[in-house]
């Protein structure tokens, strides 16, 4: 079936540099760096990045930072509660929003 | 789900079960096809590969293609005895297919005697045993005293769970008397991943176990009690770096436990044995062979374990590895056809090639792999 998502682009994701080597090098260096061990680990990193990518809905971020967050020793327990956080910011965005809507019904309400 | 208890006799004349957690049977005691070798590496030969330096798929080649045409050894320093496949456990990803069923696989004292003067001929500095539980082996406090005698420094590998039975529940306060090395398998810091690959109830009786080695002294950064932890990756993945694992697990395990340890080591599962069945069950053994060849890193050659270690089986025959002692991949001695622990020479183990095939790869993925842990 044709579907604009192919899984095999992920892996080729470095083809990108095709068109702009410099830019895709400096992407990819920066990219790499942010995710080593520094003030926070590269476990807390992938479960940020984990609860990101939902919020993005990316589902080749998706497979990767699954994946990743494995591999950097994080559990199911733990990287289910990590897409609750984007779930909850996600949920909780929109709510807080209704006090704006509270404010337009009060302004035009007896 | 049908297993065999395991019962030890007392020396008051009362038994013991000892039991342990359990995911699976073993491939032994089901009489599956996989529990033979050949099996095991006809699945591996049939997966295609693309990736890697030769892109063959030929683990030969691609150390050939890395400046290492005769892979040879370095200087010999760590004599393995894998005691036998008995086990109280049944882990869902063990390379050794041990369990309690296995109980006619185990080193005898003749073996035992032979593997001491092996190792008088050595000149190793360490003695690292193995199984199975290696300390449900009639010989095994025998040996660990002999080796400690002779100052070698000796490695316990210990499933943890067998420290929380009646019959062994002194082993910690002994193991520090002798400053034996524990190295313990913990697949992950929380109960989730180790119950998972080892079995329900796994990860209580761990942190039991390791209290008890942390009471003896163990953990503490003493280096007559080192206490060591090794995690395996509980999936299709490969293990995480070492450094950043170790810092995590010493911070939540002394956090929600108050347990303390020494080193992590962390490593990749080798495609064989029963985590193959489980790769082909799960239809991942193409995904994780090409993880592992495409993570091929040529830095990780020169610190294989094949390259300072002997590995003995429970029969006494001689081996590159552990995991080629599974697989029946005898060292190939010059002169020696049958090589066996009571004609080993160190000056022929000196000339001759390591033995390889495509499970090579899980030491060589990423960071590397081996008994001591990451390599580059």
């Amino acid at each position: 079936m044709e579907s604009y998502y192919k899984p095999e682009h992920l892996p080729r994701f470095g083809e990108i540099a095709e068109g702009n080597k410099d830019l895709a090098d400096a992407f990819f260096a920066y990219y790499n760096k942010v995710f080593q061990d520094g003030a926070l680990t590269a476990r807390e990193k992938a479960l940020i990045a984990l609860a990101v990518a939902h919020t993005v809905q990316c589902p080749y971020c998706i497979e990767a930072y699954s994946a990743a967050s494995l591999e950097a020793g994080a559990d199911l327990e733990q990287m289910t509660e990590a897409v609750h956080v984007a779930t909850a910011i996600r949920g909780g965005a929109s709510l807080v929003h209704g006090v704006q809507m509270l404010d337009h019904v009060k302004k035009v309400m007896m | 789900m049908s297993f065999i208890p395991l019962e030890l006799v007392h020396e008051d004349g009362s038994t013991e079960t000892i039991d342990g957690p359990q995911t699976t049977t073993s491939l032994h005691y089901r009489r599956a096809p996989l529990a033979e070798p050949a099996e095991q590496l006809a699945r591996l030969d049939a997966v295609p590969i693309e990736g890697g330096p030769t892109g063959t798929g030929r683990f030969e080649a691609d150390l050939a293609a890395s400046g290492w045409p005769d892979l040879r050894p370095a200087t010999l320093e760590i004599f393995q005895i894998n005691l036998g496949k008995l086990c109280n456990m049944t882990c869902r990803h063990c390379h050794v297919d041990a369990g309690p069923d296995r109980m006619e696989e185990n080193m005898d004292r003749a073996t035992v005697e032979a593997c001491l003067r092996a190792i008088d001929r050595s000149g190793v500095h360490t003695v690292d045993l193995t199984g199975g539980a290696p300390e449900l082996n009639p010989h095994f406090a025998y040996l660990v005293d002999a080796c400690v005698e002779r100052g070698k420094h000796v490695i316990d590998r210990c499933n943890l769970t067998i420290l929380t039975t009646r019959r062994f529940r002194h082993l910690p306060e002994w193991f520090a008397e002798r400053g034996v090395e524990v190295v313990c398998s913990l697949p992950h810091y929380r109960r989730l991943g180790t119950d998972a690959q080892r079995g329900e109830g796994t990860y209580a009786r761990s942190i039991e176990a390791l209290r008890r080695l942390n009471e003896a002294g163990y953990g503490q950064g003493d280096p007559r009690r080192p206490l060591t932890l090794v995690t395996n990756p509980v999936g299709a993945f490969l293990a995480g770096n070492q450094a950043s694992l170790e810092a995590e697990w010493k911070e939540a395990l002394a956090r929600h436990h108050g347990v303390t340890f020494d080193r992590l080591l962390a490593l990749n599962n080798m495609p064989i044995s029963r985590y193959l069945e489980w790769l082909l069950e799960k239809g991942q053994v193409e995904a994780y062979m090409e993880r592992l060849v495409n993570a091929f890193n040529p830095a990780t050659i020169a610190g294989l374990m094949c390259r300072n270690t002997l590995s003995v089986s429970w029969d006494g025959r001689l081996f590159d590895c552990d995991f080629n002692q599974m697989l029946e991949l005898e060292a190939r001695l010059p002169g020696h056809p049958r090589p066996h622990v009571a004609d080993f020479d160190p000056e022929v183990w000196q000339r001759h090639t390591i033995r390889t095939a495509r499970h090579c790869y899980g030491c060589t993925a990423g960071a590397g792999s081996s008994c001591g842990g990451a390599i580059a």
